[in-house]
């Protein structure tokens, strides 16, 4: 398998990628870390006449801007999973990034081309969906922001213009008292998520729920935010097993997988319900722990 | 320079200086093969799934298959016959061989890639991190237990002779 003939430019800024993407219109793709684009072209899946290479734009530091993290698109799994920031402020982001592919595939793929990618199986999009991140997206006119949740819309599909690049990524940090947890069923420990969910609970001094979130991934078109009555019966209740799993499970049922060769449909479904309850469980200890530092 | 043309790329492999012209849809991997005759890096499944076209770039692994090669234009490469000097073997594929961690052989080179990039970040591994670490370098031998053995001992030597404390 060798990718078709295509053109290559490199460019050295977002402003340049933006021009260059204007000027070859549907015919161009941007790379950045290229893990999942150049098995796309290897495969022929994907057969654009241009390249924009991206990757001499060049990725800052991860700052600490107190409520959010800031990354530069071009930011490595690697770096992110690796950044002692990350784990303080944002663990779920950090653990997610280490869920990512293999350590090749870590060391060369990017945030912001996860983002844009928008693979449904793909970790970093459903726990950037789970925090409410977003990401300045660079066009013709300037910059806007887009929260990633109006950024996805489908199988590789998001709203990006094809003459805009995604430039930085802002990820909201975890609050006190609030508890996370990321877990996923793969087929091997490298693989794509079959299914996965990030669950964020925060709790009161009593140790009841005062705030609730679980997003789930594999089983729609796009990471699925479960909607807040889902999650109703959590609140001002403490979280034991009982609730947890009938919440879960009353989520699940929800849900209306595809079966495709990695899974069927029922069975997606079953994994969303009991890793659901887990991850709910495991964010509400983790929220209890917290609540002890907290001074 | 952006045109369907061959474009000029020079690195390093092995601390040796190259220079080719390649297409912007080579990858690495035809560069270092086919350009370079480096036919210890390998084809596997030209999807980064496999390993076997590991190469350390900048130190880090990488899949060859899915690099450009125009994207190593600058970059210092080590292929698996720049562990050792030519003639040798590095003590790890010494630990490979004496603990059987290589059966047919394909997988090896990036396997031996992939645990030395892990021992220069973290030099006395847990098995379980080494399992982390090769998870994405395939054996179809299923060679596996013999290939963590290998590497644990090494790192338990190269411990040993920096007084514990690696």
């Amino acid at each position: 398998m060798v990718a078709a003939p295509f053109r290559y430019e490199r460019v050295a800024s977002f402003d340049e990628a933006v021009w260059a993407l204007h000027e070859r219109g549907e015919d161009a793709k941007v790379i950045a870390g290229g893990q999942s684009l150049v098995p796309m072209l290897n495969l022929r899946v994907a057969r654009p006449e241009w390249l924009i290479d991206i990757n001499p734009v060049g990725a800052g530091p991860i700052e600490d801007h107190g409520g959010y993290l800031r990354l530069p698109a071009l930011t490595r799994h690697r770096a992110i999973e690796e950044a002692e920031v990350v784990w303080r402020r944002c663990p779920i982001l950090a653990e997610a990034a280490a869920h990512v592919g293999n350590v090749r595939t870590r060391t060369r793929g990017t945030l912001g081309g996860s983002l844009a990618h928008a693979d449904p199986a793909g970790e970093l999009p459903c726990v950037a969906v789970a925090l409410g991140a977003e990401v300045t997206v660079q066009g013709r006119d300037g910059a806007r922001e887009v929260a990633v949740d109006d950024l996805l819309v489908s199988y590789l599909t998001t709203t990006l213009a094809a003459d805009e690049v995604v430039a930085e990524v802002r990820v909201p940090t975890l609050r006190p008292r609030s508890g996370w947890s990321f877990l996923e069923m793969s087929r091997r420990s490298s693989d794509w998520m079959v299914v996965g969910v990030a669950a964020l609970v925060e709790l009161d001094a009593e140790g009841a729920v005062t705030a609730a979130s679980a997003t789930i991934g594999g089983v729609a078109e796009r990471p699925w935010l479960v909607p807040a009555e889902a999650l109703q019966d959590l609140l001002g209740e403490a979280p034991e097993q009982a609730r947890l799993a009938r919440v879960a499970e009353r989520v699940a049922a929800m849900l209306d997988p595809d079966d495709d060769v990695h899974a069927s449909g029922a069975y997606r479904q079953r994994l969303a319900a009991v890793l659901g309850r887990r991850a709910l469980a495991e964010a509400a200890a983790r929220a209890r722990g917290n609540g002890r530092l907290a001074p | 320079m952006s045109d369907q043309s061959r474009q000029r790329v020079t690195l390093t492999v092995n601390g040796e200086y190259r220079e080719a012209w390649v297409f912007p849809h080579e990858s690495l991997l035809d560069l270092l093969r086919d350009a370079f005759g480096h036919h210890e890096v390998r084809y596997g499944c030209g999807e980064g799934v496999c390993g076997t076209c590991t190469v350390l770039v900048d130190g880090e692994p990488v899949s060859g298959c899915l690099l450009l090669a125009v994207q190593a234009d600058g970059c210092s490469l080590v292929t698996v016959r720049g562990l050792a000097p030519a003639g040798e073997l590095h003590p790890l594929q010494a630990c490979f061989l004496r603990n059987g961690a290589a059966q047919c052989g394909f997988c090896t080179p990036g396997m031996l890639l992939t645990a030395w990039a892990l021992l220069q970040h973290d030099p006395r591994p847990s098995r379980q991190r080494i399992r982390r670490e090769l998870v994405g370098n395939l054996c179809r031998c299923t060679g596996y237990s013999k290939i963590l053995d290998a590497v644990q001992e090494y790192a338990a030597h190269a411990a040993e002779q920096t007084g514990g404390h690696a």
